[in-house]
């Protein structure tokens, strides 16, 4: 008898103290008491609960534009907070959504690990009054109030002509492009347009002469950007719209003679790209800027609970230093044009 | 018999007690300090994720118990998802077929896993490793990185629907009722002596007269029709059939299994213990997670949780033989030598 209480008490005792630790760490209420409901008179609620729930934690990419969504929350008095699963899966951001919910957050601001699967979740959050903002990678747009796109197929085409055009000079010369496979429909849609582009008579003197692809295989588009230049001797830029394209380019290039003479622009990440932004091979490069990302998202995230707007085309609102957004078609509101990493500022970002 | 060794004896008896007892200390504890916890929409979260690790627990409880395991179950899963998402894209309609040809895909998944390990004689750790990989990898031959979502939102909604007057969802009624059929078989039956004779020790227990084959067989089948089952309410509740569905999910199978006190080596553990324990890590993540306490916080939490259900049951066992030991060899063995 004895014993049993005895181990009873041990095991309450075990779950009190994980249960203490846990209410520990638990940030203060929220202050959703100390706004005033139904002020739509174009001011911001102050106490909002806005919560970041990345595809998964422990991601620089997303490490870096919560920490923008973080400083807009800052600015604008609501209480931040950034949970998520520590594996990209979507059953495992379902949970999290519905704790969030249970939370009475005021806006989730989520990256998508399946536009269907956490869609069911979402709407009961919505349903319990939260609002729902996409940001990265979108849901189905009847599960969210409003999507932050990070560019547009004609936004990455015209960065990417225009930094070729840039780094190869006035007398420009050939150019090709370094692609992933053949049939990934956002490279072809962003190669169709780049063709449009370079038809422009400010770059009449850029001639593209061939497009190969690497698949996003490391290897196969290092030896790609070798056969590139040995095919054509006369080529004088690269451009390559995919991460591990231009990652492999720019190693290659580095290590060879070409180094310099034949120049290199793609879609990167500051983390790879800065050794050779460092070492010449590459002047500049593109992508958007992750902060500025999580920083929109949540400023549109407050003007959704706060009234100000409804996620309808045409709804206008001021995202802090960023400037005034208007929602487009959808639901969805642009960040703008890619944003261009060079030598002078590679070294801000850590993605 | 000395009161420690009856007292510790006991508590190995009562593993299963003990699971229960913390998952009502987690509870109470949870309900008084957490906001939310008390609420009914706490629990139709936590029994909605609870669902399918159960499914799955149940054979693998009487796998584990005759010293076998089965890593494949959640690729398993995942295919039955990508099969049933695929047959349906392609213009299966009717959800009764779709449940069965999934459940007979599972049971055949499982017949293979069951033929290399009892008619090759091959460990079956090694065996569903393989098929771990295999299954997962079908599943992205069937699907590639496809999803398929546009299911008729009557069944999306009915997979999920609440017990009138309650918000726990029905599907808790068809675990119970699989759980009864499973405790009966493991705790009622003939057969379920013989699943811990086979853990305790297989030729013993071949020379008892039970067909450790064959059983262990239908086990493993058991098992892949369960994991499809669980698959075919991943893909409803979702809805969404993905290759990736319930990647991982083996894991926290097997932790359920192991914390629910069934022992690794096979020939000990009850069914009680094992439900309880996937209800325990499903409160207790749920719960922290209501506290704000992160991802990689509860990730470590976890894992001690199971180093301490693996290693505490051992300890116990090991101090057990020691005093056994003592009380016989003490009187004769002078302490000196």
């Amino acid at each position: 008898m004895r014993a049993g209480t005895k181990r009873v008490r041990l095991v309450a005792m075990a779950a009190l103290t994980v249960l203490t630790f846990a209410t520990a760490a638990c940030a203060e209420d929220g202050a959703d008491g100390t706004t005033t409901p139904g002020a739509s008179t174009g001011t911001m609620k102050s106490g909002l609960k806005i919560a970041f729930l990345p595809k998964q934690v422990n991601n620089p990419y997303f490490t870096t534009s919560d920490n923008g969504g973080k400083a807009a929350v800052e600015e604008i008095k609501g209480n931040y907070s950034e949970t998520g699963p520590s594996e990209a899966s979507p059953s495992a951001q379902v949970s999290y959504i519905n704790t969030l919910s249970q939370q009475s957050t005021d806006v989730i601001v989520v990256s998508a690990n399946d536009k269907d699967a956490i869609c069911g979740a979402l709407n009961e959050a919505r349903q319990a009054g939260a609002k729902v903002v996409t940001f990265d990678s979108d849901t189905n747009p009847t599960c969210r109030d409003l999507f932050i796109n990070q560019a547009t197929a004609e936004g990455i085409a015209a960065n990417q002509v225009k930094l070729i055009s840039e780094a190869v000079g006035a007398d420009g010369g050939e150019i090709a492009i370094l692609s992933a496979t053949a049939n990934a429909t956002n490279q072809n849609a962003w190669i169709e347009l780049m063709k449009t582009e370079l038809a422009k008579p400010e770059y009449a003197k850029l001639k593209l002469v061939d497009t190969v692809y690497g698949d996003d295989q490391d290897q196969k588009s290092f030896t790609e950007t070798q056969a590139l230049l040995a095919k054509h001797p006369n080529l004088k830029g690269i451009i390559s719209p995919t991460t591990v394209g231009v990652a492999a380019a720019a190693r290659y290039l580095s290590g060879s003679t070409y180094k310099g003479k034949v120049q290199l622009t793609g879609l990167g990440t500051p983390n790879q790209m800065r050794a050779f932004v460092k070492d010449g091979t590459v002047k500049a490069f593109a992508l958007w800027n992750p902060a500025d990302l999580g920083y929109l998202a949540a400023y549109a995230g407050g003007a959704l609970a706060s009234g100000l707007i409804t996620g309808k085309e045409g709804d206008k609102f001021t995202a802090g230093k960023l400037g005034e957004y208007t929602v487009g078609k959808d639901a969805t509101v642009l960040l703008g044009d890619p944003f261009s990493f060079n030598a002078s500022n590679v070294d801000q970002f850590n993605f | 018999m000395s009161e420690p060794v009856a007292r510790i004896r006991r508590a190995l008896g009562t593993w299963d007690a003990v699971v229960l007892l913390a998952l009502v200390a987690v509870a109470v504890v949870g309900a008084l300090t957490i906001e939310g916890v008390a609420s009914p929409r706490f629990w139709r979260f936590v029994v909605l994720e609870a669902i399918p690790i159960a499914l799955i627990a149940l054979p693998m409880t009487l796998i584990v118990i005759t010293g076998e395991i089965d890593l494949s179950v959640a690729s398993v899963l995942g295919l039955t998802c990508s099969v049933m998402g695929q047959l349906w894209v392609s213009g299966v309609t009717s959800l009764p077929v779709l449940i069965l040809l999934s459940l007979l895909l599972g049971g055949a998944l499982g017949a293979v896993n069951g033929l290399f390990i009892t008619g090759f004689g091959l460990p079956s750790l090694a065996v569903t490793i393989g098929t771990l990989a295999l299954y997962r990898g079908l599943a992205y031959v069937v699907l590639g990185d496809r999803a398929v979502a546009n299911y008729p939102t009557t069944w999306t909604t009915s997979a999920i629907q609440p017990l009138p007057g309650t918000t726990i969802p029905w599907m808790i009624l068809v675990v119970a009722a699989l759980a009864v059929v499973f405790a009966v078989v493991l705790h009622a039956m003939p057969i379920g002596r013989g699943l811990y004779a086979m853990g305790n020790n297989a030729e013993a227990a071949r020379f008892a007269g039970v067909d450790v084959r064959l059983t262990k067989f239908w086990l493993f089948v058991a098992s892949g029709a369960m994991s499809a089952l669980a698959g075919v309410f991943w893909t409803l509740r979702f809805a969404s059939a993905r290759a990736d569905n319930g990647s991982g999910l083996e894991l926290a199978v097997v932790a359920a299994v192991l914390l629910g006190g069934v022992s690794i080596f096979g020939g000990r553990g009850a069914l009680l213990g094992v439900l309880a324990a996937v209800a325990l890590l499903g409160v207790l993540r749920n719960a922290l997670q209501l506290a704000y306490v992160p991802a990689n916080t509860l990730t470590v939490i976890t894992g001690s949780l199971l180093i301490a259900s693996v290693v505490g049951p051992n300890v116990a066992g090991m101090l057990r033989e020691r005093l056994r030991r003592r009380r016989t060899t003490a009187p004769t063995v002078s302490p000196s030598s």
